[in-house]
């Protein structure tokens, strides 16, 4: 955050902040089907990218968008889970051609049609399991205002620079409830370069890579031959049944993103208090009643930590390391299964981890504080 | 670069596959029309007519099943109008799943040529029948022939919009029908009639190919339409999002000592959500932090229309409101959404327009007809009578954010004041 030198207060939501973080670090087109929780981003995309293109449902959704991509644009959608699951397959091939999009999920009570207006967080092993081999697609969460502003721009940057889609998690009640806020508390938020193959030498090979990443280059240019495949491929794009240099291909693909996700861009805010034993521990909406429930505690002199995890996935190694550290980890989340839990955990939790679940309506500060304090 | 458009020597078709012929006359048919091999972009996706992809010196992009002619799409968004040719390959099966797509290019009039490799079956998964089979042919998930009509989609592109659509027979020599639709600009689409040598033949033994397209009633020739090609319409942007949200600057003083929980209810329509947003700014401009959430069921304007609002000196770090300080509530619809949670309160005040029976509650009743300013005005009534019977904020803090946000010659507010008087 900048220094703030004045208090610019606007009631906002965070739909706004997220697509013109968005924009600013270099969007260009939107592309939308409309889908309650996430139809105020789609307004806002329609308003302010550069180009906004309706598709007629989820699957051309991000078919226009790969297109689009792999002419080098930087396209953005916006869904909530009946669309994304028409889009897992596009996500695959995206992920597969290597072309950058960001996909803001904003999870609604399911399963299936559910609740349109209600929230939830129920999508998070989901998307542990979107791709076809298990790789990890990289997800950030918002938690807050500041992250939607400063999370959406870095999605679009690990877009870019890692070549693959990214899904930007958050949920009905982080992008369509307005609230007080200081704008002039925003960080500047740089333009993302798209990198482009040196023209200059002649042996462009569109899947071979330098740091894990292959050198981009749009199908509107006529120097190089460019090959986009969905399929295994070697380094030159040509479909392959399953020679070491595709199958290598497709390894690469996993480690780029593990990779980059643990070191560059490891996104959470820890804040551990000295001599605390207990560890709240939530990401997107149930994180504001985190945040109160610790406030509320300080302020009666219990000594708590506060852990909100941001990169969700790959689920960064460090996280186990971070609650390992307490004598009781209270994890919550808008669910009835600890979603997160059983990412760091399996299925058989520690006993000294609790879960604070809800279905249907979001967590209160009140229900985190009474399983800490049990 | 220039040079040849197709790699020949190792086609990867079965022999007498229709498949060849649409490759080599295509290519042929770029070639005479002038184009060099990367101002083509090839897209093609899974079946046979997809593997094409390495015999080519074009740009290739390869995607899924059926969905080719979407991912053309995407691709004609972002080329504009560079004079690139974008070329859609597609089978039968992948027209069968990926029909929309084709239906929306066609409406579009995307600079996109779509050729169909229809020869009557999916070839690449063991001969079953598709949407495009016709009637009578026989394929393995039909031995005794087909029970239903194809789609003939040359009538649905046609119908569609599409400038362009031929259907012709893949044989002989193609290059100069393959050219008409590539020198098209609009969306063009040709389906190339063929029969699969694997499937199609061993199935239907003395048939000829002629003759099943004649007697499935698919004519062959070509249909027009006379619109423009797509042209790219936006409507004018905004250049900061940031910008369209007022900054509400400290005018007047609040003297809340604590957070303080409010909700708002009535019915669609009445003006809920624009009395709360108000609500909210004025105390902004007290110098107090806010938060509006709406609720309302998924239909827009009909049932209840709640608002949940939280005013607090320090900033809100959760906005949900489980049993509130006050609630307002202006109609039967906005009871019925809140009665639980009024019944739950042990505290604070209730105030219900007069003609409503208010629910057993804790909290302090206050009847008043708020509805008699016109059932759209009851929302806003209700907030400047909450204002001036408990001062939670300064009155005059809601009439300077009204006007502020243009809404002073939209509400009655001579009336609703004449209504606080009484």
């Amino acid at each position: 955050m900048h220094e703030k030198n004045s208090n610019d207060q606007v009631l906002i939501d965070g739909s706004r902040l997220i697509i013109e973080s968005l924009a600013r670090a270099g969007a260009d087109a939107f592309i939308g089907y409309p889908i309650t929780p996430a139809n105020l981003l789609y307004l806002y995309g329609s308003q302010r990218m550069e180009m906004m293109l309706p598709a007629p449902d989820e699957i051309t959704t991000v078919q226009w968008m790969a297109g689009l991509s792999a002419t080098g644009k930087l396209p953005v959608t916006a869904t909530s889970f009946p669309g994304f699951a028409l889009m897992a397959e596009s996500v695959n091939m995206a992920y597969m051609m290597e072309l950058p999009m960001v996909i803001v999920l904003v999870q609604r009570l399911g399963p299936a049609t559910g609740t349109a207006t209600c929230g939830a967080q129920g999508d998070l092993l989901l998307l542990n399991g979107i791709m076809s081999g298990g790789h990890p697609v990289p997800v950030l969460g918002t938690s807050s205002f500041e992250d939607c502003w400063s999370l959406s721009a870095r999605a679009l940057e690990i877009a870019v620079t890692q070549r693959t889609p990214v899904i930007l998690l958050t949920s009905k009640e982080e992008v369509m409830t307005q609230k007080s806020f200081d704008i002039s508390r925003l960080e500047t938020i740089k333009k993302v370069e798209r990198k482009e193959y040196a023209k200059d030498c002649c042996d462009y090979k569109p899947y071979k890579p330098t740091d894990l990443v292959p050198d981009f280059l749009p199908v509107t240019q006529a120097e190089h031959q460019v090959r986009m495949t969905a399929s295994t491929h070697d380094q030159d794009g040509i479909l392959q049944h399953s020679s070491p240099e595709a199958l290598a291909n497709t390894r690469r693909l996993e480690e780029k993103i593990r990779t980059s996700m643990k070191e560059d861009y490891l996104f959470y805010h820890l804040d551990h208090q000295e001599g605390a034993e207990k560890l709240v521990t939530a990401y997107g909406i149930s994180a504001a009643a985190a945040r109160e429930a610790v406030r509320k505690m300080r302020r009666e002199g219990q000594k708590v930590s506060l852990f909100i995890p941001k990169t969700l996935l790959p689920l960064p190694p460090v996280y186990l390391e971070i609650v390992s550290g307490y004598r009781r980890v209270v994890i919550a989340e808008e669910n009835m299964n600890n979603q997160l839990g059983s990412l760091l955990f399996g299925q058989k939790l520690p006993e000294n981890i609790r879960f604070v679940g809800n279905l249907g309506k979001m967590i209160a500060p009140e229900e985190i504080e009474k399983e800490v304090m049990s | 670069m220039t040079g040849s458009m197709i790699k020949l020597q190792n086609l990867p078709y079965c022999k007498g596959c229709g498949h060849d012929l649409i490759a080599k006359n295509s290519t042929e048919a770029l070639e005479k029309l002038g184009y060099n091999p990367l101002d083509v972009i090839a897209v093609t996706d899974i079946g046979c007519h997809g593997i094409i992809d390495k015999c080519l010196n074009t740009h290739t992009v390869h995607g899924l099943h059926g969905r080719s002619v979407a991912l053309g799409a995407g691709i004609s968004f972002g080329t504009g109008s560079k004079d690139q040719k974008i070329v859609v390959f597609v089978g039968d099966g992948g027209t069968t799943i990926g029909l929309q797509h084709i239906m929306e290019a066609a409406r579009l009039n995307l600079n996109v040529t779509v050729v169909v490799h229809n020869n009557m079956l999916y070839g690449m998964t063991g001969g079953q029948s598709s949407g495009l089979t016709p009637k009578g042919f026989c394929t393995t998930t039909s031995f005794k022939g087909n029970p239903f009509t194809g789609y003939d989609i040359c009538k649905l592109a046609h119908t569609a919009g599409a400038r362009y659509v031929s259907r012709i027979m893949g044989v002989g020599n193609i290059t100069e029908a393959m050219m008409k639709a590539f020198s098209q600009e609009g969306f063009s689409l040709v389906e190339v009639m063929e029969i699969c040598p694997s499937y199609g033949v061993k199935l239907n033994p003395r048939r000829k190919l002629k003759e099943i397209v004649e007697e499935s009633g698919r004519e062959l020739g070509e249909w027009t339409n006379d619109l423009p090609p797509f042209l790219d319409r936006q409507e004018e942007k905004t250049a900061n999002l940031l910008d369209k949200t007022p900054v509400i600057s400290k005018t007047f003083n609040h003297q809340l000592q604590q957070p303080y929980s409010l909700v708002i209810s009535g019915s669609a329509g009445e003006g809920v959500q624009l009395a709360a947003n108000i609500f909210a700014k004025a105390a902004m401009s007290a110098d107090l932090h806010a938060t509006q959430k709406g609720s309302y069921p998924v239909t827009v304007g009909v049932g209840f229309s709640t608002a949940e609002i939280n005013v607090s000196p320090e900033e809100v770090l959760f906005h949900g409101i489980s049993v509130p300080d006050v609630a307002l509530i202006t109609s039967s619809d906005g009871l019925q959404h809140n009665r639980q949670r009024i019944e739950r309160m042990q505290q604070g005040k209730l105030f219900i327009d007069s003609s409503l029976t208010p629910p057993n509650t804790g909290a302090e009743v206050i009847l008043r007809d708020f509805r008699s300013v016109g059932a759209r005005n009851a929302a806003i009534h209700a907030i400047l009578y909450l204002c001036r019977q408990t001062k939670i904020l300064d009155e005059s803090s809601v009439y300077h954010i009204i006007q502020q946000e243009g809404k002073a010659d939209k509400l009655p507010l001579d009336k609703i004041k004449k209504a606080m008087e009484s």
